[in-house]
C-alpha cells in the first residue's frame, strides 16, 4: 500500500499511531513492510492455503463472532446431500466434467425447504447456467430456493458452518508452513492478532490489490478473505471490511459504468445468445420469483437503461428495444480479442489511454495482434509503444516483424489530460469525485468524451435514412447532449442521463432521487442504476467539496459514493440484530426508535445501507420476495437470501469455497491435493502461448524459479504516464530484477550487473538488484527462490526511459470467472549477463523449450486428480 | 530610481549602514530576492481536480495563469488526501506540460516507415469510413444458429483513467454499433 | 557578534533582520518515512530543478545518489541487518557507479566478495521469515529524506564572496542565483556536502554553473505557504514550521518511540550546542547518524575563522608596520 497508494497509506500510519497493529503479507519486503509491525513473506500463489489456515484457526478455536455469524451469514443454512467437497475428491468439488473442464454447480446449492436434496425439479436443471461467469455479470447470484433450511445451533452436519470446518480441517499451521513457506509460529502470530482484534469492540480490515486478483484462482482469493471477515464479524462495520486498492484513477468507475464486454452499466449482464433471447428471459435470469433483495429490481433498472439509450423508440411493445442489443456467445474479453486479432477476425482496434504492447500479459502476443490489424486508433497523451510498435517493437529486432510488411494503418490522436476536461473519477472506495476543467487541451488534443461524441455524431450522419435493420440501433440512439460554444459535449449532460429522469407525470424531466424511484413501465430513464442520485435535485453531488476539516470523520459531504451515497456497504451489520451498535466504540449505523414520530428509523454517521424505516423486528410475510422479503436483520441486502455468504451456493465457476491450487506454472507440487492447479482455469493451447512444465512434469527443472511482477512507487503501470515524465523516469530509470543474495550466489548474479530471465515465451534482460528484501522460502522441504520484476518498462524510442518488459515473460492462463490473467506468478530461469539480441534471442528461447520438452500441451491439462493419473500429461 | 536609491541599495552601503555588518543577511538580499513571490500567488484561477494516477483519488489544486497550468499541488480540503500527493501526483504538472507530449495527429499508412501529419477533421472522417466498412463486412446477424446482431470486426480497449461519462458514451456507442468487444484495464 | 560564527544563536536577527519572524525549518521524522520520493519530485516541480541523470545506482531504491545542485531533497534507503553482506556489496557498487565507474559490473562474484562476505561487525540478524522461532527478524529498511540543514552557523554563507548566499528573515540559508558567480567556495565549506554547482549545458540548462541547493522554498514561505516537499509528504515525515515548535514536537516523538521500545530513536541536529549551533532542518533517526551517511559530530567549517582572522589581522598589521617602518626608515 505504501508502494502504490502512498497517500492512502497515511491513514494506516494514523491507525498505527493510535495503536493498530499493521501486518504485511507479501512475497517481498516492500516499503509497506518497512513500516509494518510484522512482515510475513509468503510464496507467490499460495494465499488460499494461508487464508484457509486462518479460517481453520478461527473455527477450531471457536474464535468466530458467533452472534454475528448466526444472524448475518449463511453459516446455519443447510446444503444439499449430494454436495461433495475437495477433501473427498482430492481437489475437485462435485459436478466436475473433464470434457469441458467445468463444473455443473447444481449440487452446490442450498437444500430446498421441502424437497431436501432431491434434484428433481425442472428449476434445478438450469441452476448451473445461472452461475456462469461472464453471463453473470457482477450481480448477486440467484438461488434456487427462496426458503431455505437453517440450523442455528450450527450442528447439522450439512450446515455451511460444519461444511466449512471440514473443508479447512487440513489447513493446519503445519500445512501453511509447508505450502506458503511461512514458519508456523509466524503464521499463528497473525491468526492471534487478527482474531484478538475482532469482535464487538474491535474490527480488522484486510487490504488487497492485484496481488490477489492476478491469479488463475483470483476470485477465490478474495472469497477467502470474505469468509474470514464474515466469521469475525468485520463486514459492514467501521474499521472492517475488505478494501480493494485499485490501481487507476477510475478503474472502479470503469467497472461500474463498464467498458467491459460482459457488463451493462450497474453490473447488469450483457445478454447471451440462446439464453437471453427475450427480455423476459433476460430479466428472469437476474431476478427469480421469490428471490430476496434489491436485485429483484433488475427489470426496472434495465428498462430505465434502455429508455436512457433509446428514448422514445424504447416502448413496452418492443421490449424497450431489448432486441437491438448485440448478444454474446462466450468469452469476448481482451485476451480473446488479441488472439482474434492474430487470427484475423478482429481488424480494427481503439486503444484509449491503454498501452497493451507493454502493459498486458503476453505482451508479445499483443504486439503481434496490433501488427495484424487493418486499422488502429490510439488515443493517448504520449506516443506509447502500442502506437510505435511498427517501427520499434522487440519483434522488429528479432526479425519476426518487418516494418514494411506490417499493414496496420495507425491513427494517433492526442488526448486531453485530466485537467483539460471536466468529468468524474470513481476512486477505490466507490466515491465519485468531479474534476473541473482548468484549461483547454492544446492543438489537436481532445477529450475522449468529445472524440466518441463526434464519432457517434458522424456515424449517425453517414447512416441517416438507412433502412438496414442493423443501423436501427445507432439511429434510434439518444445522442443529443448539450454542447458548448465549440460544439463539445457538456459532461454534466451525460451525468444527467446516467442519473436518470422521471419521464412522465408531475415530475417529468426531473432527475431521479435514487434507484428505488426506477420503474419497469418505461416512465423513468437512467443510464446506470447504481449511480442514480449522483445528480439528485439537479445538483452534481460528485462535485461537493465541503472541506474535510469541517466535517466528521465519514465526510459525507465530499463527493458522492454509490449506491445512494453510502460510504460503507452493508452497514446495517454495524448494529446487532436488535439494531443497537455492537459496541459504543464501533457505533456506525443504528435503529433509533424515537425518530420518525416514534415509529423509528435507521440513523448514524453514514447513510444507512438499509430500508430507512424497516424495523429490526420486521419479518417478511411468507413467500415475500424482493426488498420486502428481507427481514429487519438481513443486512446483506443485495444477496438473494440477505445473508453474507461463507459458502457460495452459486455464482462461481470454480467452487463454492476456496481450495488451494498451485499456479498454472509452479515448480512446487500441490501438497494438499493431487489436483495440481485450478481444474477450471482457462488455458489457451497455442504454439504462440506455451507454458513451462510444472512440478511433476519432465523438464520442470529447466524453469526452477518463481517470478512475480509488480509496480514501484515511482512509476505507473506500463509507463505511459510516468516514463515520459523526466522527474519520475530519473527516479527509476532502468528495468531491474530483485533477487536474494542466496539466489545471486547460486546463479552468479552481480548487483547492478545484468541478468537474463527466460520463460517458454521469451527472454528479457534486467539490471540486478541483490537484496535481503527478497527471501528464499522453504516450501515442502525445499528452497524456493522468488524473483521480483517491476513491469513499467517497454522497448521503444519515444519515452524518456525504456527497457525490456516483464509482461513479455508471461503466458496466458486465466481465471475462469472473470478471465483475468495469472500475471502475478510464473516460473522461469535466470542467468547472469545480457540476453542475446536479434534472431539469436529466438534461438536462445527455443533451446530452453527444447530442453524442457515444451509443447502446446505442456501444463495445459486441467484435470490432474487421481483418476487421471498422478502427473500432468505433456 | 534616483541616484541616492541606487547607492543605498548597494550591498556594501547596506552592510555598513544597517544591522548586518557581516553582510550575510538583510544587507545581502538582492532586489529580486526581496520581490520574490510564489508563482501561485499570481495565478488567474485555481481549479479543483483529482489526481489521474492511482485510485486513492487525491484532491488536486490546479493553478492557471494565461491559460497555462503553472502548478498542480494537493488540495488540503480533501478528506481523502489532506493536501498530500505522492511522487506521481506531484509530477502531474510535468505530465500535463511534458516536453515529450504529442499534441497533433500522427498517421502511419499501411506498410509505412514514418509518421505523417494529418488534419484532425480528416482523421475523424477516415476513422468513420473504416468503422463503417469493417462493420458492414463483418456483421453477424446470427452465430451458430442464434440471433446475435453484432460485429466482431473491431474492438476497443480503454485505460482506467477514463471518466465515467467517457466510459458511458463508449459503451453506449459501441453497443449501438453492435461491437461487443469493449474492454478496459479493469480486466487487466 | 561573539556567537556569529559558533555556538547557539538566533541567526536571522544576527544577520540584520529586525522584523520578528520565528525561525523556520524542517523536522524530518524518518520513523514514518515510506521512501516514496514525493518530496524529491514536489521540490523539483516547484523549483524547476532539472532532471539529474538517468543512471540506475543499484543502491536499494535510491537512484538519486546524493544531494546536489539538481537534487535538493534526497531519499536514502538503507537495507540493514540482513543475513548476508548484500547491503554492503550493494553500497560499494553503488559508490563506484555513482562516480561513473561501472567497469566492475558483470565481473565474477569473487571480485565483489559476495562468496566470502567480510564481517564488518554489523549486527547480524535473521532474514525475514528465516528460521522457525517465530520471532520478528531484525531486518530493517530505513528511509530518510535528506535536505539542506539550514545551519545556524552556515559555512557556505560565511565563505560566499559575492553575497549570493544569504540568511533570510526566516533564518534560512538561500542562494541568490542572480548574484552567484559560480566560484564554488561554498561547495567544500559545507560539512554535509549539500551544496554544489549545477553541471549542464551552457545556455540550455537553467542556472548552469551556479551553486544550488534547497531554499526552504523561500518564495513560498514568504507568502505563508509551506515548502513543496513537506506539503506533499504523504505521511508527514517531513514537517515544516517554527524551529522552536518543531524541536518540541521532535522531543515528544522521541519520547513516544522510546516508550514503545524503539530505543534507537534519536534526534540529530536539534541541539543548539552542537558544532553548528543547531540545524534549521533536523532529523529523527533510528540508528547512528553514520548509518544514514550523516557526520556524527558536524562542526561548522568556519568555526575557527575569527581566530584565523585575528591572526591574519595581526600578521597584516605586523606587515603593515614593517612596511611603514621601511618607508619611514627609507625616508629618513
Amino acid at each position: 500500500m505504501a508502494e502504490c497508494h502512498p497517500v492512502g497509506f497515511q491513514w494506516v500510519m494514523e491507525a498505527k499511531k493510535r495503536g493498530a497493529k499493521v501486518i504485511h503479507i507479501d512475497p517481498r519486503f516492500t516499503r509497506t513492510s518497512a513500516l509494518a509491525d510484522q512482515h510475513v513473506p509468503i510464496r507467490v500463489g499460495s494465499d488460499i492455503a494461508f487464508l484457509g489456515g486462518v479460517v481453520r484457526y478461527i473455527l477450531e478455536n471457536e474464535k468466530d463472532f458467533r452472534e454475528y455469524v448466526v444472524a448475518y451469514t449463511n453459516a446455519a443454512t443447510i446444503l444439499r446431500e449430494d454436495f461433495v467437497d475437495t477433501e473427498d475428491l482430492d481437489g475437485l468439488f462435485s459436478g466436475y466434467d473433464p470434457e469441458t473442464a467445468s463444473y455443473d454447480g447444481q449440487s452446490w446449492q442450498y437444500a430446498g425447504h421441502d424437497q431436501d436434496a432431491s434434484p428433481n425439479t425442472e428449476d434445478e436443471q438450469d441452476a448451473g447456467s445461472h452461475g456462469s461467469g461472464h453471463e453473470l455479470g457482477g450481480r448477486g447470484a440467484t438461488l434456487e430456493h427462496s426458503v431455505v433450511q437453517r440450523d442455528e445451533t450450527l450442528q447439522h452436519p450439512r450446515c455451511v458452518y460444519q461444511v466449512l470446518k471440514r473443508h479447512y480441517a487440513r489447513y493446519t499451521p503445519e500445512v501453511v508452513e509447508q505450502v506458503c513457506g511461512i514458519p508456523k509460529e509466524q503464521f499463528l502470530e497473525v491468526c492471534e492478532a487478527v482474531t484478538a482484534n475482532s469482535g464487538r469492540e474491535r474490527t480488522t480490515c484486510w487490504v488487497y490489490s492485484v496481488g490477489w486478483t492476478h491469479h488463475s484462482t483470483g476470485v477465490q482469493y478474495i472469497r477467502g478473505s470474505a469468509i474470514i471477515q464474515l466469521l469475525l464479524g468485520n463486514m459492514g462495520r467501521p474499521g472492517g471490511g475488505i478494501l480493494a486498492l485499485r490501481g487507476h484513477a477510475s478503474i472502479q468507475g470503469s467497472t461500474d459504468i463498464p467498458t467491459l464486454f460482459n457488463l451493462l452499466p450497474g453490473y447488469l449482464p450483457m445478454p447471451m445468445a440462446g439464453e437471453h433471447d427475450s427480455f423476459a428471459d433476460y430479466v428472469g435470469t437476474i431476478s427469480r420469483p421469490g428471490m430476496k433483495g434489491f436485485w429483484t429490481g433488475a427489470e426496472a433498472y434495465t428498462v430505465s437503461l434502455l429508455k436512457a439509450w433509446y428514448g422514445d423508440a424504447a416502448q413496452p411493445e418492443n421490449d424497450f428495444c431489448f432486441d437491438l442489443l448485440p448478444k454474446l456467445t462466450g468469452d469476448h474479453g481482451t485476451y480473446r480479442t488479441v488472439l482474434d486479432q492474430i487470427d484475423g477476425t478482429v481488424e480494427g482496434y481503439f486503444l484509449v489511454g491503454q498501452n497493451p504492447a507493454v502493459g498486458s500479459a503476453q505482451a508479445k502476443l499483443q504486439r503481434r495482434g496490433l501488427a495484424n490489424l487493418k486499422w488502429l486508433v490510439v488515443r493517448d497523451v504520449n506516443l506509447i509503444e502500442s502506437a510505435t510498435f511498427w517501427k520499434d517493437a522487440p519483434e522488429i529486432a528479432t526479425g519476426e516483424l518487418v516494418t514494411e510488411d506490417i499493414a496496420t494503418e495507425v491513427f494517433f490522436l492526442p488526448a486531453a489530460t485530466h485537467v483539460e476536461k471536466a468529468g468524474s473519477f470513481t476512486q477505490t472506495q466507490r466515491m465519485v469525485q468531479w474534476r473541473h476543467k482548468a484549461v483547454e487541451p492544446p492543438d489537436d488534443a481532445r477529450s475522449d468524451l468529445e472524440f466518441f461524441y463526434q464519432l457517434g455524431k458522424r456515424l449517425r450522419e453517414r447512416l441517416a435514412g438507412s433502412t438496414d435493420p442493423k443501423d436501427r440501433m445507432l439511429l434510434d440512439l439518444t445522442w443529443d447532449y448539450r454542447v458548448d460554444e465549440h460544439g463539445e459535449p457538456d459532461p454534466v449532460s451525460v451525468l444527467e442521463e446516467i442519473n436518470g429522469r422521471f419521464l412522465t407525470g408531475e415530475r417529468a424531466g426531473d432527475q431521479l432521487p435514487g434507484f428505488t424511484s426506477m420503474k419497469a413501465d418505461g416512465s423513468t430513464s437512467g443510464g446506470c442504476w447504481i449511480y442514480t442520485g449522483i445528480n439528485k435535485d439537479g445538483v452534481n453531488q460528485a462535485a461537493r467539496r465541503k472541506p474535510g476539516g469541517e466535517q466528521d470523520w465519514v465526510a459525507n459531504e465530499w463527493g458522492w459514493a454509490w449506491p445512494m451515497d453510502r460510504r460503507t456497504l452493508y452497514n446495517r451489520a454495524s448494529a446487532d440484530p436488535e439494531g443497537k451498535p455492537w459496541s459504543e466504540r464501533k457505533a456506525y449505523v443504528w435503529w433509533d426508535q424515537t425518530m420518525n414520530d416514534g415509529a423509528g428509523q435507521w440513523t448514524g454517521h453514514d447513510v444507512p445501507d438499509f430500508e430507512l424505516t424497516k424495523p429490526p423486528s420486521y419479518r417478511p410475510p411468507e413467500g415475500a420476495g424482493g426488498p420486502e422479503g428481507l427481514a429487519g436483520d438481513d443486512p446483506f441486502i443485495m444477496q438473494a437470501d440477505g445473508k453474507g455468504w461463507l459458502y457460495a451456493p452459486s455464482g462461481l465457476l470454480d467452487g463454492p469455497m476456496p481450495a488451494h491450487y498451485e499456479p498454472h506454472e509452479s515448480p512446487v507440487r500441490n501438497p494438499l491435493y493431487h489436483q495440481q492447479a485450478n481444474p477450471t482455469r482457462q488455458v489457451i493451447r497455442r504454439e504462440d502461448n506455451l507454458s513451462n512444465p510444472s512440478a511433476g512434469d519432465d523438464g520442470a527443472h529447466v524453469f526452477p524459479y518463481v517470478f512475480t511482477t509488480y509496480r514501484l512507487t515511482e512509476h505507473h503501470t506500463a509507463g505511459g504516464m510516468s516514463r515520459w515524465v523526466p522527474y519520475l523516469a530519473e527516479l527509476q530509470p532502468e528495468m531491474f530484477c530483485e533477487v536474494s543474495p542466496e539466489l545471486a550466489q547460486e546463479r552468479g548474479l552481480v548487483n547492478l550487473g545484468f541478468a537474463t530471465i527466460v520463460t517458454s515465451r521469451t527472454a528479457i534482460e534486467a539490471r540486478v538488484l541483490v537484496t535481503d528484501r527478497v527471501t528464499p522460502l522453504t516450501v515442502d522441504g525445499r528452497v524456493v527462490h522468488q524473483i521480483g520484476l517491476p513491469y513499467h518498462w517497454g522497448v521503444g524510442n519515444e519515452a524518456h526511459v525504456s527497457g525490456d518488459s516483464a509482461n513479455d515473460l508471461l503466458g496466458l492462463a486465466l481465471d475462469p470467472n472473470v478471465h483475468i490473467q495469472e500475471s502475478k506468478v510464473g516460473s522461469c530461469d535466470i542467468q547472469p549477463g545480457r540476453r542475446p539480441t536479434g534472431p539469436a534471442l529466438l534461438r536462445y528461447v527455443e533451446e530452453y523449450r527444447a530442453r524442457a520438452g515444451v509443447t502446446v500441451h505442456t501444463g495445459n491439462t486441467q484435470l490432474t486428480a487421481p483418476d487421471d493419473g498422478p502427473g500432468e500429461g505433456t | 530610481m534616483g541616484l541616492r536609491d541606487v547607492f543605498l541599495g548597494w550591498p556594501v552601503v547596506k552592510q555598513l549602514t544597517g544591522n548586518d555588518p557581516l553582510g550575510r543577511g538583510l544587507a545581502a538580499q538582492s532586489d529580486r530576492s526581496a520581490a520574490l513571490r510564489p508563482r501561485t500567488a499570481t495565478a488567474d484561477r485555481v481549479v479543483q481536480s483529482v489526481c489521474p494516477y492511482c485510485a486513492v483519488g487525491c484532491g488536486q489544486r490546479v493553478f492557471v495563469k494565461d491559460e497555462k497550468v503553472i502548478q498542480i499541488e494537493g488540495d488540503p480540503d480533501s478528506p481523502v488526501s489532506r493536501g498530500r500527493l505522492c511522487p506521481k501526483g506531484s509530477a502531474s504538472e510535468q505530465f500535463v506540460n511534458g516536453p515529450r507530449r504529442i499534441t497533433t495527429v500522427r498517421y502511419r499508412r499501411a506498410h509505412g516507415t514514418e509518421w505523417e501529419d494529418l488534419p484532425l477533421e480528416r482523421a475523424m472522417d477516415m476513422i468513420v469510413d473504416r468503422v463503417l466498412e469493417t462493420r458492414e463486412r463483418t456483421w453477424q446477424t446470427e452465430f451458430e444458429g442464434k440471433r446475435v446482431n453484432r460485429t466482431l470486426g473491431f474492438a476497443s480497449l480503454g485505460g482506467a483513467t477514463l471518466d465515467n461519462e467517457e466510459n458511458y458514451l463508449i459503451k453506449k456507442l459501441f453497443t449501438a454499433l453492435g461491437a461487443i468487444q469493449v474492454e478496459n484495464q479493469a480486466r487487466i | 557578534m561573539s556567537n556569529s560564527l559558533y555556538g547557539p544563536l538566533d541567526p536571522a536577527p544576527d544577520a540584520g533582520w529586525r522584523d520578528e519572524q520565528p525561525r523556520k525549518g524542517f523536522f524530518t521524522d524518518t520513523s514514518i518515512c515510506i521512501g516514496c520520493k514525493a518530496c524529491e519530485v514536489a521540490c523539483k516541480e516547484w523549483n524547476a530543478v532539472p532532471e539529474d541523470g538517468l543512471l540506475m545506482l543499484g543502491s536499494s531504491y535510491d537512484n538519486s545518489g546524493s544531494l546536489g545542485a539538481s537534487t535538493w531533497r534526497h531519499v536514502k534507503f538503507i537495507e540493514q541487518g540482513g543475513g548476508s553482506s548484500a547491503t554492503d556489496v550493494l553500497n560499494r557498487t553503488a559508490d563506484s557507479a555513482l562516480v561513473g565507474d561501472r567497469t566492475a559490473l558483470g565481473t565474477d562474484m569473487d571480485a565483489l566478495e559476495l562468496r566470502a562476505p567480510v564481517d564488518l561487525g554489523m549486527p547480524t540478524a535473521q532474514l525475514p521469515g528465516a528460521g522457525g522461532d517465530g520471532a520478528r527478524a531484525e531486518f530493517r529498511w530505513l528511509m530518510e529524506s535528506d535536505v539542506c540543514k539550514h545551519c545556524t552557523h552556515a559555512a557556505c554563507l560565511d565563505v560566499c564572496p559575492t553575497g549570493s548566499l544569504f540568511r533570510t528573515e526566516f533564518g534560512t540559508v538561500v542562494v541568490q542565483d542572480d548574484i552567484c558567480n559560480g566560484c564554488g567556495y561554498c561547495v567544500p565549506a559545507c560539512p554535509f556536502g549539500v551544496i554544489d554547482r549545477r553541471i549542464g549545458e551552457k545556455g540550455v540548462t537553467k542556472n548552469e554553473g551556479i551553486a544550488q541547493k534547497c531554499t526552504l522554498c523561500y518564495d513560498r514561505i514568504g507568502d505563508g505557504l509551506e515548502p513543496a516537499c513537506s506539503k506533499a509528504c504523504p505521511t508527514k515525515s517531513i514537517q515544516y514550521g517554527d524551529v522552536d515548535q518543531l524541536r518540541l514536537a521532535a522531543q515528544e516523538r522521541v519520547d513516544v518511540l522510546h516508550a514503545q521500545g524503539v530505543h534507537d530513536a534519536r534526534l540529530y541536529g536539534e541541539s543548539t550546542h552542537d558544532g553548528i549551533g543547531g540545524l534549521g532542518a533536523f532529523f529523527l533517526l533510528l540508528d547512528e547518524p553514520e548509518v544514514y551517511g550523516l557526520p556524527p559530530d558536524p562542526v561548522v567549517t568556519t568555526r575557527d575563522l575569527p581566530v584565523m582572522w585575528r591572526k591574519a589581522a595581526l600578521a597584516a598589521a605586523t606587515m603593515l608596520a614593517g612596511a611603514v617602518a621601511a618607508f619611514v626608515g627609507a625616508g629618513s
